[in-house]
């Protein structure tokens, strides 16, 4: 029996009744994570991973009726046993696991599998069935270590620095930023924050992520010489608005994993391109779908045709799951608001 | 190669100009004049022939990413670009070759070319190993021969001139014809690029052509011609030609034509190698190079259709038949060197007035002298390009009398304006869509137009093809658009999309003419979108009776 089914509301459970990331308001949600795509507002019932309930609370609402799971734990529900596991893309992240008379599901949700020190780290689940994500499912996905990429935003900023000029940084403001404060070197300079990224940067630290000291950027005048030692992390929509016009002439930079690709960096129109990404690159989802020892793997969002024809000749049972979970560095213009 | 390798970076990195220059002046100070030779020949444009076959690249790319065949396709899909594609694909090299530009190119990737594959199988991945992810792609983009950076010839002259404390005119000057085929880039070449000024600069420039000095777009109504430009008087007015811009230098008894690519085109054009006889030496015309009709007379405008040009130019050997069916002339309009002197610095009218001596002195049948026209007020003048379609030209240029002539788009020493005329339009259907390279990579940004075989109200009508265009649409629309073609996909033939017709553009064209080679039987020229007519429901876009009217 399939223990997960796609339905015009989103993924849907029916020996448990209940959705998991349901884009249509439904009585019973599980939420993976708290990226607008996959948390929607007007659901009755939340479920989410313990680390994630600050996120989803300042998101969605204070008041969203919402039960939490400890990373492991088990629940039992109308015989469906449901546990929720690291996912590594963001704070609170989790893979769902249901089981089933004997059978076995697992829910990817978005995954991570580079370990970084904001979130519990992506861990394989054993499973019959394996819905996996596949937003960078192309071979021509490989990030390079995150050491690495950091190492280049610290030296873009310190160059940036010692010719005055404030380096503009764009990223999701929901854990890529507080991925990136966790790997700057405040040594450089002032950090400062657009006012999409600091509320974010509070529930991080409430739940233990160390970062460093931020400041709000709408603070500083036009004229503030620490503005040109500065880095800002804003999110991507920031860019172009009256709001930059305080930084004078700046550099930009775009942290995303589709800035592997020469292309989409110079779309962006931005000076230079970090490849970070909170998803895995496609050696990650090959080796994330081979620890679950599925047989069956599910693709959703992302290159769904791509990995299910990859897998198919590899002897997998690979279908691919209409849903519309999108990508949040392509939905971020929508999304974040000053 | 590293060096190079980071200047590639640091331009592409920018899109200021300035930051561009400092990069420039950054590498060439510091690079050896060998690596220097090649780095301004690659940035100047210069393409050595393509030195592996694409389909070998390919298979070998293939083979050492070990992934199946289809799965490569649909990355080089995505990427947009082949050499980024394998770059992208093959496995990372720590280290990096820590030889020079010069020693790649002359060592290891022109002797590549004319190999027999089992060499080239052999060869291209020991020399792959040898570079960082960065280098290899520049590596391989030098072999497709899709080296790109959004440097400017001219930005390319100015760190050079800075750097040798030339004028950059005198620098701009040598380095026509550098990036010709002809031309092997050495030390030698570019010390001469960046040499003190001598004595006999003059006379050692060969068959050197001199910087085409090209024209701005005018695009203002006429009502405010005056306030911009004063009087007509102080222009003079000709024609816009549609042809090929060429300069013919006749020098010590030898003729050489070269095309605005600064390209050697001599052997493309017998009908004017009569000139090497005919012109008296140390002369240079500026003009445009124009099939005419056949027994025209002088005085007639009988310029035939770019098309016909078009042709020529893609034959391998000029038949007799060619020949005769599509003549061609030369419009002289400008003269840039009178015996043996430099004329640029006079103004135009002199210039004109020497040329018109020149051309009534001497019997120089394939020159013909591009007209003047008159007009009372810059209204008159309007009236006048009004016939500019049913004569075969774009428009008028107008060049101010006092002008001298510049180097490339200068603006400081006098001006030219090119006052074309509107293109042509019609309101057409995307039908299929294709992903673009480059900055487009990714994105559905290349597209195929149809418009309908029959008038509105014909039962059963359909669409035909007539056009492609990817140009004229800002990033945002073309956003949109892709979004709307990735959810009104109906078919997919490998990278080509087709789709549902909903959407309608305005098509802009410059010309149009029969075409058997076309579905639609109509071929047209610079098709780009000039609007995107969310106001046109598919039923209303044009049918291909709209086209044939402007056939006529």
């Amino acid at each position: 029996m399939d223990l997960v089914i796609a339905r015009p509301e989103g993924l849907y459970c029916p020996p448990g009744d209940f959705y998991i990331d349901p884009w249509r308001p439904v009585e019973r949600a599980v939420i993976t994570h708290g990226h607008g795509d996959h948390a929607r507002t007007g659901n009755a019932r939340y479920l989410t991973a313990e680390p994630g309930a600050g996120v989803l609370r300042s998101r969605l609402g204070a008041d969203i009726n919402l039960q939490t799971l400890a990373y492991g734990e088990r629940l039992d529900h109308h015989g469906v046993t449901l546990s929720l596991h690291p996912a590594g893309h963001v704070l609170g992240s989790a893979q769902v696991r249901l089981e089933y008379q004997g059978e076995v599901w697992v829910a990817s949700g978005d995954y991570k599998v580079e370990p970084d020190a904001t979130c519990a780290p992506f861990e394989p689940v054993r499973c019959h069935t394996f819905i996996t994500e596949s937003t960078f499912g192309l071979p021509i996905y490989r990030w390079p270590p995150q050491a690495v990429i950091f190492e280049q935003i610290n030296s873009w900023w310190r160059a940036n620095r010692d010719q005055g000029k404030a380096s503009v940084l764009f990223c999701y403001a929901f854990g890529k930023a507080q991925r990136i404060l966790h790997g700057l070197d405040a040594g450089i300079g002032p950090i400062l924050v657009h006012g999409a990224v600091e509320p974010l940067n509070r529930v991080y630290r409430d739940a233990g992520v160390a970062l460093p000291e931020t400041h709000y950027a709408g603070d500083f005048i036009r004229s503030d010489p620490l503005l040109r030692q500065a880095i800002v992390l804003a999110p991507p929509s920031a860019g172009g608005s009256s709001w930059m016009k305080r930084f004078g002439d700046y550099s930009d930079a775009f942290a995303s994993g589709w800035m592997r690709l020469r292309g989409t960096r110079r779309r962006r129109g931005v000076d230079r391109g970090f490849v970070l990404s909170d998803h895995a690159d496609w050696p990650g989802l090959l080796w994330a779908i081979e620890q679950t020892r599925a047989e069956r793997v599910m693709v959703t969002h992302g290159s769904v045709n791509v990995l299910v024809r990859y897998l198919s000749e590899r002897g997998l049972d690979a279908r691919g799951f209409v849903t519309e979970y999108g990508d949040e560095d392509d939905a971020s213009a929508e999304q974040a608001s000053p | 190669m590293k060096a190079f390798a980071e200047l590639y970076l640091r331009l592409d990195a920018t899109t200021s100009s300035n930051a561009k220059l400092q990069a420039l002046r950054d590498y060439f100070s510091q690079a050896p004049a060998k690596d220097a030779a090649w780095a301004v020949y690659f940035l100047a444009g210069g393409r050595p022939r393509q030195l592996v076959p694409t389909r070998l690249l390919r298979e070998l790319a293939i083979e050492l990413s070990r992934l199946p065949d289809w799965l490569f396709e649909e990355s080089y899909q995505a990427v947009g670009d082949l050499a980024e594609t394998i770059s992208l694909l093959l496995p990372d090299n720590p280290h990096g070759s820590e030889q020079g530009l010069a020693e790649w190119v002359e060592q290891h990737l022109l002797p590549l070319r004319g190999q027999p594959p089992e060499a080239v199988r052999e060869r291209l991945p020991q020399l792959w190993a040898q570079l960082d992810r960065q280098s290899l792609m520049l590596c391989l983009k030098l072999i497709t021969g899709s080296f790109r950076v959004g440097v400017s010839k001219l930005l390319v002259t100015r760190a050079l001139a800075h750097l040798a404390e030339l004028d950059a005119k005198r620098v701009a000057q040598r380095m026509v014809g550098y990036t010709d085929l002809s031309h092997k880039p050495s030390a030698d070449s570019y010390l001469k690029l960046i040499a003190a000024e001598s004595a006999d600069e003059h006379s050692q420039r060969g068959g050197q052509p001199y910087p085409f000095f090209l024209a701005h777009a005018l695009q203002a109504p006429t009502e405010q011609f005056d306030g911009l430009l004063g009087p007509p008087s102080d222009w003079q007015v000709e024609w816009k030609w549609d042809g090929i811009r060429a300069q013919v230098v006749k020098r010590d008894g030898q003729l050489w034509i070269w095309s605005r690519g600064e390209e050697l085109v001599t052997e493309r054009f017998p009908e004017l190698h009569s000139l090497a006889s005919t012109l008296p030496d140390g002369c240079v015309l500026d003009g445009e190079i124009l099939v005419w009709k056949p027994g025209a007379t002088a005085a007639e405008v009988a310029v035939q259709p770019f098309a016909l040009l078009q042709q020529r130019l893609g034959r391998k050997t000029l038949g007799k038949k060619l020949l005769a069916d599509a003549p061609v002339v030369l419009q002289a309009y400008d003269l840039l060197e009178w015996q043996d002197q430099d004329w640029r610095n006079r103004p135009q009218h002199e210039r004109r007035a020497q040329l018109e001596r020149l051309v009534e002195q001497y019997p120089l049948a394939p020159v013909l002298l591009s007209p003047l026209l008159q007009g009372d007020d810059w209204a008159d003048l309007a009236r006048q390009r009004e016939q500019s379609r049913s004569l075969g030209v774009e428009g008028l240029m107008l060049k101010q009398r006092e002008a001298l002539y510049g180097v490339g788009r200068t603006k400081d020493m006098g001006v030219w304006w090119k006052w074309k005329i509107e293109p042509f339009s019609v309101d057409a259907v995307l039908i299929y869509a294709q992903r673009g390279h480059g900055r487009r990579a990714s994105l559905y940004s290349d597209y195929t137009f149809a418009v309908w075989d029959a008038p509105a109200g014909t039962a059963q009508r359909s669409l035909v093809p007539f056009a492609k265009a990817y140009s004229g649409l800002s990033d945002e629309e073309m956003r949109k658009v892709d979004a709307i073609i990735r959810k009104t996909t109906v078919e997919t033939f490998g990278p080509v999309r087709s789709v549902t017709p909903t959407l309608v553009f305005e098509l802009g064209f410059e010309g149009i003419a029969l075409s058997k080679r076309h579905k639609s039987g109509i071929a047209v020229r610079f098709p780009r979108m000039l609007r995107w007519r969310l106001d046109k429901p598919v039923d209303e876009a044009d049918d291909l009776g709209t086209l044939q009217a402007l056939l006529a």
